[in-house]
């Protein structure tokens, strides 16, 4: 079970970086850290249970976030060649 | 189920890197940290019967992730400075609040149960195999169209359409002699007999720095060489 603590020790601290950083690539990173302590219980679990289930449904968390890092940081680099600034601030044009 | 030692050591090297995330300053730094986190991650799996996933962990995070990232920030500019100003009043509170709430919500959620640890699985890639392409084949399949989608979906936001037509260089240097500009292209950085680096400025004739040699980026960084000892050199073996 101290696995399972400890991702939710990593679960926390980047859903903080998301909520509190500007700079769009440490948020971003946060995402990432949030995924994987996803993934860390879900191993820890398929441990404790002894089924390998867990371990396919982490597999597949990875792809999946291959696929939106890839679209992620695509998107930062169109916002950065539009704006020159990767601040998650900048785009608040249609705030009325 | 691991040593206790071990575990506790894997806690300081995914958890102390990581709160990087939250107070470095330079995203370059963060990235470094999180790699770190990666790998620590890949350590646990390994320890959890889960050797493949660990494998991929590594592979994947620490080898494509992360790069990625890295090829990212190089090219955003490693220079983006964070404003501390805050948009929405009080949003600093609010997330730390938020945050520790999820985790304390989800630490006390995990202490209630208790669950008997049973044998380990078989995490080997054989095992894992026969899942992925057995039980969840069509998940699998699923997963290769988003690859797919996800690669052209990068390529058509990355692609940047031409709006003005491109210059020929006869259109270039005809532009550059009607404003008056230098019309030839400007001197390499420093290159002598016993010298060689991007941050020492050439020298013209007469032995005075060309400034404008060095990359403008190492200017605005304060890291120009001013190569003043090849100044005096020259100026050495000219009185000689």
């Amino acid at each position: 079970m101290a696995f399972v603590y400890l991702s939710a020790v990593l679960f926390s601290i980047g859903a903080a970086a998301v909520l509190l950083r500007r700079n769009a690539i440490v948020a971003f990173m946060g995402v990432e850290l949030m995924l994987n302590a996803a993934n860390l219980a879900f191993v820890a679990f398929s441990r404790i249970f002894g089924i390998v289930d867990g371990q396919v449904m982490a597999f597949f968390v990875m792809v999946v976030a291959a696929a939106e890092v890839v679209v992620g940081l695509a998107i930062i680099v169109a916002l950065y060649r539009t704006r020159q600034s990767i601040s998650l601030d900048v785009p608040a044009e249609l705030k009325g | 189920m691991v040593n206790e030692f071990v575990f506790w050591a894997i806690a300081a090297i995914t958890v102390i890197p990581s709160l990087s995330l939250l107070f470095a300053k330079k995203a370059v730094h963060v990235a470094m940290s999180v790699v770190m986190v990666m790998v620590g991650l890949a350590v646990s799996y390994i320890l959890l019967a889960a050797p493949f996933l660990g494998m991929v962990q590594i592979v994947v995070y620490t080898g494509a992730v992360m790069m990625l990232f890295l090829f990212v920030l190089m090219l955003v500019g490693v220079d983006q400075l964070e404003d501390l100003k805050e948009t929405i009043p009080g949003v600093r509170w609010i997330g730390i609040a938020a945050a520790v709430g999820i985790g304390a919500l989800v630490i006390t959620a995990a202490s209630r149960i208790t669950i008997g640890l049973q044998n380990p699985p078989n995490g080997n890639p054989e095992a894992i195999s026969g899942q992925i392409f057995g039980r969840w084949v069509v998940v699998m399949e699923t997963l290769g169209f988003l690859l797919v989608t996800a690669a052209v979906g990068a390529l058509v936001l990355s692609h940047a359409p031409r709006l003005v037509p491109r210059h020929t260089q006869r259109e270039v240097a005809r532009d550059r002699i009607r404003v008056g500009a230098n019309p030839v292209s400007r001197p390499m950085p420093g290159v002598y007999a016993r010298h060689n680096a991007l941050d020492t400025p050439a020298l013209d004739p007469q032995g005075n720095p060309v400034e404008e040699s060095v990359s403008r980026v190492l200017e605005v960084r304060n890291q120009m060489h001013d190569s003043e000892e090849f100044h005096a050199h020259l100026e050495k073996g000219e009185d000689q």
